[in-house]
């Protein structure tokens, strides 16, 4: 037992066996000149083991971190593979960060060498590479381009392939051995959080952690080899480490990777995956387009669409969940299945679904229903960079949405009686903070239990809700709990709104700004015939500002009914001229919300929330596309809401 | 106005003193210049200067009444467009000219023509040599594809494209002709900032990476100046002003051609 425990204990030795017992099985797949090319596990092995004696030779020591940066591909993959097999420390970072974002990282992790997927990232850290001594190859995957640059340091993937296959030839057991050296407590990768106060910290994962997350998940779901996902989500987040490398080398099923960011959902159609995640947005996004296009659709077509639908909402979660269901609702589900429900899921890309997943956000409970209605087994995750993203997982016959299910196999789930901070034991649970021991010290206490800075409730059934970030929780004068998150995501429900920043601690009322969603809102606009020019233009019209309001006050009444926050609903809101975006620092880059950033930026606009004013004015630095710095000048209107008075749930 | 020290490279195409009318209207006058290969060479000048009719006589869709073409060291007879397009040079219009119910595939595969070998009674059964041919061809369009960045577009119908899209199939419709000499008319026409940034990228990367001879039409000065080796400027069918960009950019008549000044 031992034996075989050391024997799969890393991630290399993963892929080998693989290579081993499934050589033909499709590994990772990407969509390129239009064809899907696929890479077999031998594959995997193969180019790993000539990247890894590659970097080798180029002089790489047991110890070295090697940082990523690039939008999912199969040759960035490997470089994990590569540079674990001899012993590197693999640093994946966003690709989407600007310059000084990836500056921090590099020179954080001492990173030696960089691989770049194509110009674009080779360009940003060549911009970089002075503050960066440590840098000593950069590596790129995509040659486009890149014909100019004579750079000594600068090689290209198949270069170092090469480099490694002839070193293979001189020395063709070093890989093995270097493989085998590797243990189950050394560090696997150290993986930036996405920092959502001040700079990221670097989590360090064991393969232990990352392993065990993998194992115990693969398990829980029975994934097998059988199963293909769509890699999309960036490469830098620890879920799509955990789908796409732990679980895929653990269970061996097949990671497809899409042509490039505009194509994902015709690559989703055409991969059809089995095992599926998204954030909450897309799958909201997702059923705002088919409402639309249903809009555009023949009466009959409509009218069957929503008759079907409704039968769908009435029974099909039961039938799902396996649950007793009239005889007269089953037929009737069928033939729904063969006219709506199947060839709605054939569209989406969704017909093979056994698992999907979201997490990271709360989601509306009319999406969820939705899609559960039409049986895809959508179900909601909880875990963060910390736990390897494996702490709950609900259960395929227990899916509610306000929940994020039980502790999953092997975590322990408490939550501090002084403070409501939700704590974890697991599996996953990392390591330590790179180079940061009192960050360390301050989040994982010497029994094992880890402060995830979430506030949480524990159902009596023993389901754990997520209410907000505990130090963003905060109290109205009057004492009342002001949850802005959970105000906020109530918000972000309604199409129109894409973001939404609650104020309200140590304040009287509760105020809000708004961010609308330029597609649902322009769309809304055109079909009334409402002109517009500009976001900004679009933000500040009346029938806009009278939609939103409705959103707003519909937010109040659902918290009226809720007895602790009853007396926060939102007194006053505004609509911000320009959208929240991370190149300003207002965001993350997994778009969490930046307050501390916002209330500094936005603080004249703050001070006339809490005022009496009708408009105010403000001026506010923002960036381009393309990186370059403009000033935004407008009028803003502020507009109060109804409130209403509290009243018990009706049950 | 004097030539400009012509940059080392030979000249790829000549045109010497040509001049064209339409009954009693002079759309060319006595015209010279040249193109060296492996240059971008614009054109610019106001409305109506004569700028799409140079293009147009360079690929023979009009034949100038005096005045030779030299084209790769061999003056041209009066020749028809497809004859141009067969010895390599390909273009683009100022008013976009694609196949609205194609794909975007097909369009680009549509430049592919002058290259396909087999017959059509093969081609339709796609049988033998022509299926090779055309899993050859259809290679070389997808390069195309991923050199333009339109993968999202490869099998929507062009018509349903935004404007600036457009501009860019049409670029890769006459770069599957594999050209010699690009003309592209006004690529930039009715495009946003960002979209002209990224048309300028591909414009400089076809020059770079393909070593195509590309001669443009723009109005846009600024795009001209920074992507251009050397400007010819007409004003009311005449040059007058041919060089580097920061020459022209300094040339008094090509200042008050544009300020409406000194007619």
């Amino acid at each position: 037992m031992t034996n075989k425990e050391q024997e799969f204990d890393t991630f290399p030795k993963l892929i080998r066996r693989n290579a081993d017992v499934r050589p033909d099985r499709p590994a990772y797949r990407e969509k390129e000149y239009g064809i899907w090319q696929t890479y077999t596990w031998k594959d995997v092995y193969e180019n790993s083991r000539s990247l890894a004696l590659g970097l080798v030779d180029l002089g790489m020591q047991r110890g070295d971190t090697v940082a990523i940066i690039g939008s999912n591909r199969p040759q960035l993959y490997w470089v994990f593979a590569a540079a674990q097999a001899v012993g590197g420390l693999p640093v994946p970072i966003y690709q989407d960060g600007v310059a000084d974002e990836i500056q921090f990282v590099l020179e954080h992790a001492e990173a030696k060498f960089v691989f770049c997927e194509d110009q674009e990232q080779v360009d940003k850290v060549l911009s970089v590479i002075d503050k960066c001594p440590n840098i000593r190859y950069l590596i790129y995957e995509d040659d486009r381009g890149m014909r100019h640059y004579k750079q000594p340091n600068v090689k290209s993937y198949k270069d170092v392939q090469a480099q490694g296959a002839a070193y293979d030839q001189k020395n063709a057991v070093f890989f093995d051995a270097e493989v085998n050296k590797g243990k189950a407590d050394d560090i696997a990768t150290i993986m930036y959080t996405s920092g959502t106060t001040g700079r990221p910290k670097g989590v360090m994962l064991s393969f232990r952690n990352m392993g065990e997350a993998g194992r115990l998940s693969v398990e829980f779901e029975n994934l097998t080899e059988n199963e293909k996902v769509l890699s999309y989500l960036p490469m830098a987040w620890v879920g799509d480490h955990l789908f796409s490398y732990s679980q895929a080398s653990t269970a061996g099923f097949s990671v497809n990777c899409p042509e490039n960011a505009e194509t994902v959902l015709t690559d989703l159609r055409e991969i059809g995956p089995t095992y599926y995640f998204a954030p909450p947005a897309i799958f909201e996004n997702l059923l705002t387009q088919m409402m639309i296009r249903i809009e555009d659709a023949s009466a009959i077509k409509q009218k069957m669409f929503h008759y079907f639908v409704d039968v769908a909402k009435k029974c099909g979660v039961e039938i799902m969940e396996g649950k007793p269901v009239s005889f007269m609702d089953r037929i009737k589900y069928a033939i729904g299945d063969i006219l709506v429900y199947g060839p709605l899921k054939n569209t989406l890309g969704f017909s093979q679904i056994r698992v999907a997943y979201t997490a990271g956000a709360p989601m509306g409970p009319e999406v969820f229903k939705f899609y559960r209605s039409l049986g895809i087994n959508l179900k909601q995750l909880y875990g963060q960079t910390e736990s390897c993203a494996y702490v709950c997982i609900q259960n395929d016959r227990d899916v509610r949405p306000d929940t994020v299910g039980p502790p999953a196999p092997g975590c322990e789930i408490k939550i501090d009686d002084a403070t409501g901070e939700v704590m974890f034991k697991s599996p996953g649970t990392f390591v330590g903070y790179y180079k940061n021991d009192e960050a360390t010290k301050e989040t994982k206490d010497p029994d094992g239990w880890v402060h995830t800075g979430d506030a949480g409730i524990m159902t009596d059934d023993g389901q754990l809700k997520v209410i907000d970030r505990a130090k963003d929780v905060g109290k109205l004068t009057d004492g009342t709990l002001f949850a802005p998150q959970y105000i906020e995501n109530k918000l972000k429900f309604f199409p129109f709104i894409s973001e939404a920043v609650c104020h309200g601690h140590e304040r009287d009322t509760v105020t809000a700004f708004i961010n609308i969603d330029l597609e649902a809102v322009g769309n809304w606009a055109e079909r009334r015939g409402i002109s517009y020019t500009s976001y900004q233009d679009l933000a500040n019209r009346d029938e806009v500002y009278a939609q939103i309001k409705e959103c707003v006050e519909q937010v109040n009444k659902d918290l009226a009914i809720d007895s602790e926050l009853a007396g926060a609903q939102i007194s006053r809101f505004l609509v911000l001229p320009k959208a929240l975006d991370a190149d300003d620092g207002e965001l993350t880059r997994t778009r969490k919300v930046r307050r501390r950033i916002i209330a500094e930026r936005y603080e004249t606009l703050i001070n006339a929330l809490f005022s009496n004013v009708e408009t105010v004015d403000i001026e506010s630095q923002m960036t381009f596309e393309d990186g370059r710095q403009g000033t935004l000048k407008a009028t803003v209107k502020v507009r109060d809401a109804d409130t209403y008075p509290a009243m018990r749930a009706a049950s | 106005m004097t030539y400009q020290d012509v940059k080392p490279g030979e000249v790829l195409l000549a045109v010497d003193n040509i001049s064209l009318s339409f009954g009693a209207v002079r759309a060319i006058s006595d015209v010279s210049f040249d193109i060296n290969k492996g240059e971008i060479r614009a054109i610019i000048g106001p409305n109506g200067a004569g700028k799409t009719s140079m293009l147009n006589c360079i690929n023979g869709f009009y034949h100038p009444q005096q005045g030779t073409i030299t084209y790769k060291g061999q003056k041209r007879s009066a020749m028809k467009p497809y004859e141009a397009a067969a010895q390599g040079i390909a273009r683009t219009f100022q008013n976009v000219a694609l196949f609205k119910g194609m794909s975007t595939l097909d369009n680009i595969m549509t430049g592919r023509n002058l290259k396909m070998k087999s017959g059509i009674f093969s081609s339709m059964l796609w049988y033998g040599g022509a299926q090779k041919e055309e899993l050859e061809h259809r290679r070389y369009v997808e390069d195309i594809i991923d050199f333009l960045e339109i993968q999202a577009i490869r099998k929507t119908p062009v018509g349903r494209l935004p404007y600036g899209l457009q501009k860019r199939v049409e670029l890769g419709r006459a770069l599957a002709a594999e050209p010699e000499l690009l003309l592209l008319d006004e690529p930039m026409a009715g495009m946003n900032l960002e979209e002209k940034e990224d048309m300028c990228r591909f414009i400089l990367d076809v020059n770079d990476e393909f070593g195509t001879t590309i001669c443009l039409i723009e109005h846009d000065m600024g795009v001209v100046m920074d992507i251009s080796d050397r400007v010819m400027v007409l004003d009311y069918g005449g040059k007058i002003g041919d060089g580097v960009p920061a020459e022209v950019r300094a040339n008094q008549q090509v200042i008050d051609a544009y300020l409406g000044g000194g007619h």
